[in-house]
């Protein structure tokens, strides 16, 4: 069986009572929830020292809420699993609860949030759970109206498990589409269990990305600019011959930086010639 | 459920304009006790709609509010306090949410609201 839990279930149904028991019980499920909760809090990079209101996508049995109600801020969760909310409830925790699914689109007033946060939800947005579902407008729908809900100048941070690189294009070109500015931060990229990617997303303006947890030392070693690529920038870009390999090759690579619909993998077979019978 | 967010809600029925303010139908309402922030009361009062707050507060049995946000808000503490106690304090447990366009109802079971929606409403 996979080991992803989005292949086996719908959320709904995967997140039931007793895998929602593991989120008060297991301690070491609570410790990891934990740091990421208070790694994407402090990619937030909210005012210090004023109360905010935080919007947890995905709030599950609240541990996240906990980690914002430690650092004095006010939040609201929505989740799709009950067992999780209840479980939520029976803990007592500060914020107010929704049971809702992201896909249809958060459903609060213009500029309500001052931040938005989430720990291992987006991925779930991938799957098609039901005949009607369609991952990419799920993903325009939820990115969309919470685009409208947040403050100017807010910041969402979404700590999530991509399933392959094509799953994190996906969700970073929809989130870029409804408007977000933004990428992704990879904390500790060598290492297989400590690396964590995180979806780190400004409304309004821009500001300087931020810089991934364990990454200082590759940033020195890389070379930035070889001789030949200084020299073609000097000049201004070269233009390439109409139709041929690198013409098409950059004209992809330009639509799927615009995320428009759907663009085949790069191939050796990707503009070759034919026969002159065909 | 608490008045705060009530006052962000809006209904995204399928076909629904503007779906605010939803009606709330509370059959159980308890009252627990929050640490009183008034920086906080006060950054959210500009992004709240006053006369809906009022009203809703109404309708859960909650009275004694002023009918407009006093104009030295920021610095009002007893006009803050007042304000906490609707926003923070008091909470709907059982009861269901409508909206005014449709007329669409959204239950609410243990201080949660379900606001799931149907395959033909989105």
């Amino acid at each position: 069986m996979s080991s992803r839990p989005e292949h086996r279930g719908p959320p709904e149904l995967f997140y039931n009572d007793q895998e929602a028991r593991k989120y008060t019980c297991n301690s070491r499920m609570i410790e990891i929830q934990m740091q990421m909760a208070s790694r994407a809090i402090e990619l937030l990079n909210l005012p210090e020292g004023q109360p905010s209101f935080i919007l947890d996508v995905g709030c599950g049995s609240g541990l996240s809420g906990e980690a914002l109600t430690e650092e004095g801020h006010f939040w609201v969760g929505i989740d799709i699993s009950s067992s999780m909310l209840n479980v939520a409830v029976e803990r007592e925790i500060e914020g107010d609860l929704f049971l809702s699914d992201m896909g249809n689109g958060v459903f609060f007033r213009p500029g309500t949030f001052d931040g938005v946060i989430s720990v291992s939800a987006l991925q779930w947005l991938c799957n098609a759970d039901k005949k009607s579902h369609n991952p990419a407008k799920r993903l325009n729908r939820f990115f969309s109206t919470l685009f409208a809900s947040m403050v100017r100048g807010g910041r969402a941070v979404f700590q999530f498990y991509p399933e392959n690189p094509a799953q994190m294009e996906l969700i970073t070109s929809q989130a870029l589409r409804a408007g977000f500015s933004g990428g992704i931060v990879i904390d500790y990229p060598n290492s297989t269990k400590a690396k964590k990617f995180f979806l780190c997303l400004f409304c309004g303006e821009a500001g300087p990305m931020p810089k991934g947890l364990g990454t200082e030392e590759e940033t020195r070693n890389t070379v930035r600019y070889t001789d030949a690529e200084r020299r073609q920038t000097r000049k201004g870009k070269q233009r390439v011959a109409m139709k041929s390999r690198q013409w098409i090759l950059e004209k992809k690579e330009r639509r799927r930086r615009q995320g428009r619909g759907e663009t085949r993998p790069d191939t050796k077979y990707t503009a070759r010639k034919r026969r002159p019978i065909f | 459920m608490r008045l705060l967010i009530h006052n962000m809600l809006t209904s995204v029925v399928k076909g629904v304009k503007k779906g605010y303010p939803l009606t709330i139908k509370a059959t159980k309402v308890e009252t627990k006790e929050v640490e009183f922030n008034g920086e906080f009361i006060a950054r959210m009062i500009p992004r709240m709609e006053w006369a809906v707050v009022k009203k809703a507060a109404e309708s859960i049995g909650v009275s004694g509010l002023p009918d407009d946000v006093a104009s030295d808000y920021e610095s009002n503490e007893d006009f803050l306090k007042l304000a906490h106690h609707a926003l923070l304090e008091v909470e709907v447990i059982e009861g269901a949410l409508q909206c005014p366009e449709s007329g669409r109802e959204f239950p609410i079971n243990n201080g949660i609201p379900n606001m799931l929606l149907n395959e033909d409403e989105v």
